[in-house]
């Protein structure tokens, strides 16, 4: 009987504990939250959309700052993203057990969970002192860098749960490799390897210090990808340490912002990921 | 048959006249496992061969061989001579692509892939360019999934992913996949192990039609299976083919103690 009380007791102890750390968790991301949405809401207006990031103490938007950041995350993610794709075959389907694909695996674990900083101080004396000035290029650069280890490993995880028995069935048709990965395998695994992209997205498109070595910024309006380039992270970052008032408001719109679109990228990678799931009959 | 100077002994009954496949002193090695001990066997026109033996006896190590499956797995290696209308297929300029259009495999576990019942079927002819339109793509589908015997089941939802149907229509569906780059032989490895009686029952029905057109190798676990679907038996045993024949002298009157063992259930 008594024994039984024990057994109960820690259980209960350690379900209590359990609950304790989830809420702490939940309760500092609420916090977030609700500080983001106090502070941003205030800045939200038409004009962010419209108009230019402005200087002290005049009205203004984030227009430029939204668009750098949305030109270098796709530019990142068409250079990075195809890279990691490939490679992440490469490791799951035709080098699998070779020395090359161990130390491949490993250096692309340590490249995932590097500081961004030392990636933006690569890029920067690779592209922009051969240069000779930030750039959007060297930008977009940075944020690919950034994009290839998660997509690399989301494809090659994603790849290795496809039943080997689907991809002797296709080499049993006389299929070659590249055939039965483009057309068995991809398909198989796609939705697993577009969560990744949509994952690869949400990161690098909250990276401040990649970029604040690379694009640097820019306060008026500029679609050139050989000059720096504004980016909401930087303008966050710069605008919130200021003293202007306006200034700091648009740095919490654009906090807004950016956790916004991630949650939003996070939420439709789960949604797609369901839907394909459940349209093929497969997982 | 004698261009293939054989490097051990055949048995009787391992030979046949105008063999559409020959093996002759076959190996496989698994890294350190010897699998397959110096096999020779010959595979017969329009005749079904099963090949049935206890659990790691190397029968569907030998299965494998006959399309060079065995390439794909790390440490595998085959020695001997197996040849397909008399060309060695394990010869250098042999393209494996178009050996496996010419010898088929269904698997144990039915695999479609993640596509519509149609592409499935479709899959096979498009890589070997076997139709040259639409039309007549529609049409290779039709015969193919006719001769499966799954027609009737899938014709009005033939956009449906293969993955929707039964375990025993995925195995048809995997069947007629196989069919339709028009092999000369087609090989099972225990296609109803993963099935019901019911759908069992059905392959092998098909398997019965089937070798009006195609040459069939079959490995079961089933020896009621085997008994029921073959005109020649392979009995194979730690790696060595002990026995073959017809399938009524191998179940009526075995000349091999291990065979008569086996087949009265007392191992295996």
């Amino acid at each position: 009987m008594n024994r039984r009380l024990l057994r109960k007791l820690r259980n209960g102890a350690f379900l209590a504990l359990s609950l304790l750390a989830t809420l702490l968790g939940l309760a500092c991301l609420a916090a977030i939250l609700w500080t983001l949405l106090a502070h941003g809401l205030a800045g939200m207006s038409g004009q962010l959309f419209t108009q230019m990031t402005p200087p002290p103490g005049e009205k203004g938007g984030l227009l430029n700052a939204l668009y750098g950041s949305a030109m270098m995350t796709l530019l990142g993610i068409l250079i990075g993203s195809p890279i990691g794709v490939l490679a992440g075959t490469y490791l799951a389907e035709y080098g699998k057990n070779s020395r090359l694909s161990v130390v491949i695996r490993f250096i692309n674990d340590v490249l995932l969970s590097a500081p961004s900083i030392i990636i933006g101080l690569f890029i920067y004396e690779l592209v922009v002192v051969r240069m000779g000035h930030f750039s959007a290029i060297a930008g977009a650069l940075a944020l690919a860098v950034l994009a290839i280890p998660v997509t690399l490993r989301t494809t090659e995880d994603m790849l290795n749960l496809v039943p080997p028995g689907m991809k002797d069935s296709s080499a049993a048709l006389g299929a070659y490799p590249w055939r039965t990965t483009l057309s068995v395998l991809y398909p198989a695994a796609r939705s697993g390897i577009v969560t990744g992209l949509l994952l690869a997205i949400a990161r690098i498109s909250g990276e401040t210090a990649p970029l604040l070595f690379t694009a640097l910024n820019n306060q008026f309006w500029s679609t050139n990808l050989n000059a720096p380039i504004a980016n909401l992270p930087v303008v966050i970052f710069l605008y919130a340490l200021s003293p202007y008032k306006d200034w700091q408001d648009l740095a919490w719109a654009g906090a807004l912002i950016i956790t916004m679109t991630i949650l939003l990228l996070s939420i439709a990678a789960r949604v797609i990921l369901a839907y394909l799931q459940t349209e093929r009959g497969f997982k | 048959m004698d261009t293939f100077t054989p490097a051990g002994t055949i048995l009787n009954g391992a030979s046949v006249q105008d063999a559409l496949m020959s093996a002759r002193a076959v190996n496989v090695f698994y890294a350190t496992k010897h699998a397959v001990k110096n096999v020779s066997l010959d595979i017969a026109r329009h005749q079904v061969l099963a090949l049935i033996g206890p659990s790691g006896c190397g029968k569907s190590s030998f299965l494998r061989c006959l399309n060079r499956m065995n390439d794909t797995i790390q440490g595998a290696r085959v020695e001997g001579l197996i040849t397909l209308d008399g060309q060695d297929i394990y010869e250098a300029r042999q393209d494996v692509a178009q050996l496996r259009a010419r010898v088929g495999i269904v698997f144990q576990k039915p695999t479609p892939f993640p596509q519509s019942i149609y592409a499935n079927v479709a899959y096979g002819p498009r890589i070997h360019g076997l139709a040259k339109d639409r039309g007549s793509m529609d049409e290779l589908v039709q015969t193919s999934l006719e001769r499966a015997g799954l027609w009737e089941e899938v014709k009005d939802r033939l956009s449906q992913t293969g993955t929707s149907l039964s375990g025993g229509q995925q195995q048809r569906l995997c069947i007629a996949r196989t069919i339709a780059v028009n092999p000369e032989v087609i090989l099972m490895d225990e296609p109803t192990s993963a099935l019901d009686p019911i759908a069992s029952a059905k392959i092998e029905d098909l398997i019965d039609v089937l070798r009006t057109n195609y040459a069939i190798v079959i490995v079961t676990h089933n020896m009621q299976q085997a008994a029921r679907v073959s005109q020649r038996t392979a009995y194979f045993h730690m790696g060595d083919l002990v026995e073959v024949g017809t399938t009524n002298m191998m179940f009526t009157n075995p000349q091999q103690k291990l065979t008569e063992d086996y087949i009265s259930g007392r191992f295996g």
